[in-house]
């Protein structure tokens, strides 16, 4: 009779389906897991902290390297902190343009979930599928901002810029010809609205492909059915928040539940799971998808129809255009003031949560009246997610370990900050 | 639920139990704050968790404070001296600290660490924060809610982690987000920004080394408190609004 040990695995840090820099110590028995310790802070760069050392309106591009697959939605948790500590109002046309762009953001984010987790189960071409729209999306992020990824394009009071009336274009190259050129200008020849109404007509379509390739595939409901059960009281007691939470049947989304910018005028559902399992996770997250391309056509209907301001004029928080500044005295100090010296908040303390992608996205302000935050937490979904994985993955094999990561929607970014 | 109603369930469930060791804050921003003691918190945190018109059935959010700068600014702008106002350039808080130096805490009337807690309850949709301040500055000890609450497990280690903060009862009170080996709580106000050491690899010894920091602490904008009415008063705020939706 051979002796029988007790195996301990490291998984990661440097492992493909760790997504990014997860160290998870592994008790195996056999291939069954009896302990799993997840050591994370490899990632960790003090987001907290050197937001303590700057002023408040130069954080907001740390913002978007928390989550970095859902840029624009932390940034929207850190500007409306700021906004209820000041208490000032945004136009309504920035508050519609902020829920297109999280709903964007949302796409963004499940379609790099979708891809990964499929990739991690064993489903090359989800990957392939999903980076092709997340091309488009990206398009429009640097539409708006001139960036694909760190948009920093928020602001205290509105967003840094209107929507633009023209979409960059792709350029004939050594490894593009004219003809192949063309036709991916094809729908870029009008403005950002006019290219994602284009998107948000083929989305659907896009959707029924992905189902089309897992909803029904025997591989992956073998790999996702059953897998990772987590009942509601649990998921309540470990602080799940998002799709983790409805997942597991409750039906909890802040955009409904407490809604803040123009959610309360947008029609949508919000889907929910049954059985709490990795499957319905899936099931949940693709009918988000369908549900904000819902949501952006909503708001590029809006959009059209009304025209405003995109930021307060309220020349304390937000600086007065830069023609302004040249011929315009008061405009000069301000935007003077403004760059090198901030705005400083009320003393007080506020927090302000958004429905990110992955969950509850908050952050909490402690300000003591300087043009600094005293102290700023920011609560992330992915943390409370992963510090379940340890009651989600035992008595697991070691296959479903990857699944349970990927259900997660893991992102180190904002889980070590 | 909204606020003031929750105001008065958190005010009527602890007017007989706790009396004066549970203070119920005004609900300034549309948020309620409550601010216990240590020795109480636990039986108070039970309450709001079981208590069938509260009914807190999430932990959102565990955060440590350390309030020792709180108020402290790098540039006094209110009134100026005989050589004029002050440049904002003396080393004082904690962005500019070197190896070995100490801040000067600021006297804001409060212990120097608190634990503040963010409680939501999803069946009744309302939140609440509750604070919690550490009696002692060496050894800041709070209660762990890991029994009431399972989500304060890694909550609870980041606030140690970082702050030093001690969770009595929490069975695995390890370092979290930092390095194998630190040594010191990098978000107390007087660890320096740069921190103390540098790794580098060492040629000779071949292998990697640690080494005071070398680099130079800077400060780009001083720190600066302002008071000067721009956020005044709603009524200010809703007749702006106003304005800008003309």
């Amino acid at each position: 009779m051979p002796e029988i040990r007790n195996y301990t695995l490291n998984f990661g840090p440097q492992h493909p389906a760790a997504h990014g820099v997860l160290r998870l110590v592994l008790e195996m028995d056999g291939e069954v897991i009896e302990r799993a310790d997840p050591h994370i802070g490899l990632l960790h760069r003090a987001t907290e902290k050197l937001a303590e050392s700057k002023p408040y309106n130069q954080s907001i591009g740390y913002m978007d390297r928390l989550d970095y697959v859902s840029m624009m939605c932390n940034e929207h948790g850190y500007v409306l902190a700021m906004e209820k500590l000041m208490n000032i109002n945004v136009p309504e046309r920035a508050q519609y343009i902020r829920v297109m762009f999280d709903e964007i953001t949302r796409i963004l984010n499940h379609l790099l979930w979708i891809g990964t987790h499929a990739l991690d189960v064993g489903a090359m071409t989800m990957f392939l599928y999903a980076f092709r729209e997340r091309e488009d999306l990206m398009d429009a992020y640097e539409a708006v901002s001139g960036a694909r990824l760190h948009a920093t394009y928020y602001r205290p009071g509105g967003v840094a810029r209107d929507l633009p009336d023209s979409m960059p274009q792709y350029e004939k190259s050594k490894w593009s010809s004219q003809r192949k050129v063309d036709k991916l200008n094809q729908n870029r020849q009008g403005s950002l609205l006019d290219f994602l109404e284009d998107f948000t007509k083929r989305f659907p379509a896009y959707v029924d492909e992905y189902e089309t390739l897992l909803t029904d595939n025997r591989i992956w409901k073998q790999r996702t059915v059953d897998i990772g059960i987590v009942s509601p009281e649990r998921a309540k007691a470990l602080g799940f928040t998002g799709p983790m939470l409805r997942g597991s049947g409750v039906a909890w989304d802040l955009r409904k539940k407490q809604p803040y910018e123009v959610y309360d005028k947008l029609d949508f559902d919000i889907p929910v799971g049954t059985n709490g399992d990795c499957y319905d996770r899936y099931l949940v997250r693709v009918q988000e998808m369908r549900e904000s391309n819902r949501i952006i056509k909503q708001c590029i209907d809006w959009l059209r129809k009304n025209d405003g301001i995109i930021l307060t004029d309220n020349h304390k928080i937000a600086p007065p255009k830069r023609e302004e500044m040249k011929s315009d005295m008061e405009s000069l100090i301000h935007h003077f003031k403004l760059f090198t010296e901030g705005f400083c908040l009320p003393e007080g303390e506020a927090y302000a949560a958004v429905e990110h992608p992955k969950g509850e996205f908050g952050c909490y302000l402690i300000s003591d009246g300087a043009n600094k935050p005293y102290r700023l937490k920011v609560r992330v979904p992915g943390f409370a997610h992963l510090s379940a994985m340890d009651e989600m993955a035992r008595g697991h094999m070691l296959a479903d370990v990857v699944a349970i990561i990927g259900t997660q929607d893991i992102v180190f970014g904002e889980i070590d900050r | 639920m909204n606020v003031q109603e929750l105001s008065q369930a958190l005010a009527s469930t602890f007017s007989s139990q706790l009396q004066s060791n549970v203070v119920v804050q005004n609900d300034v921003y549309g948020e309620v704050t409550i601010e216990v003691m240590p020795k109480d918190a636990l039986a108070v945190f039970t309450t709001l968790r079981d208590d069938a018109a509260l009914d807190f059935d999430q932990l959102t959010d565990i955060c440590g404070v350390d309030y020792s700068e709180y108020g402290a600014v790098e540039w006094e702008t209110e009134s100026s001296t005989n050589t004029g106002f002050s440049r904002g350039v003396e080393p004082a808080t904690s962005a500019r600290l070197r190896f070995g130096e100490d801040i000067e805490p600021t006297n804001s009337g409060r212990p120097r660490f608190a634990v503040v807690y963010h409680l939501l309850s999803v069946t009744l949709n309302h939140r609440l924060r509750v604070r919690v301040y550490c009696d002692s500055e060496a050894v800041p000890v709070v209660p762990s809610v890991i029994e009431l609450w399972p989500a304060a497990n890694w909550y609870e280690r980041e606030a140690f982690d970082l702050y030093g903060i001690i969770f009595e009862g929490h069975p695995d009170l390890r370092r979290i987000l930092t390095d194998y080996g630190f040594v010191g709580h990098p978000f107390r106000k007087d660890f320096p920004l740069i921190g103390h050491v540098e790794m580098k690899y060492d040629e000779q010894q071949k292998r990697v080394v640690y080494q005071p920091v070398t680099i130079e602490p800077r400060v780009l904008v001083p720190r600066v408190i302002r008071d000067d009415g721009r956020f005044n008063g709603p009524e200010e705020a809703s007749a702006e609004a106003e304005k800008t939706d003309a």
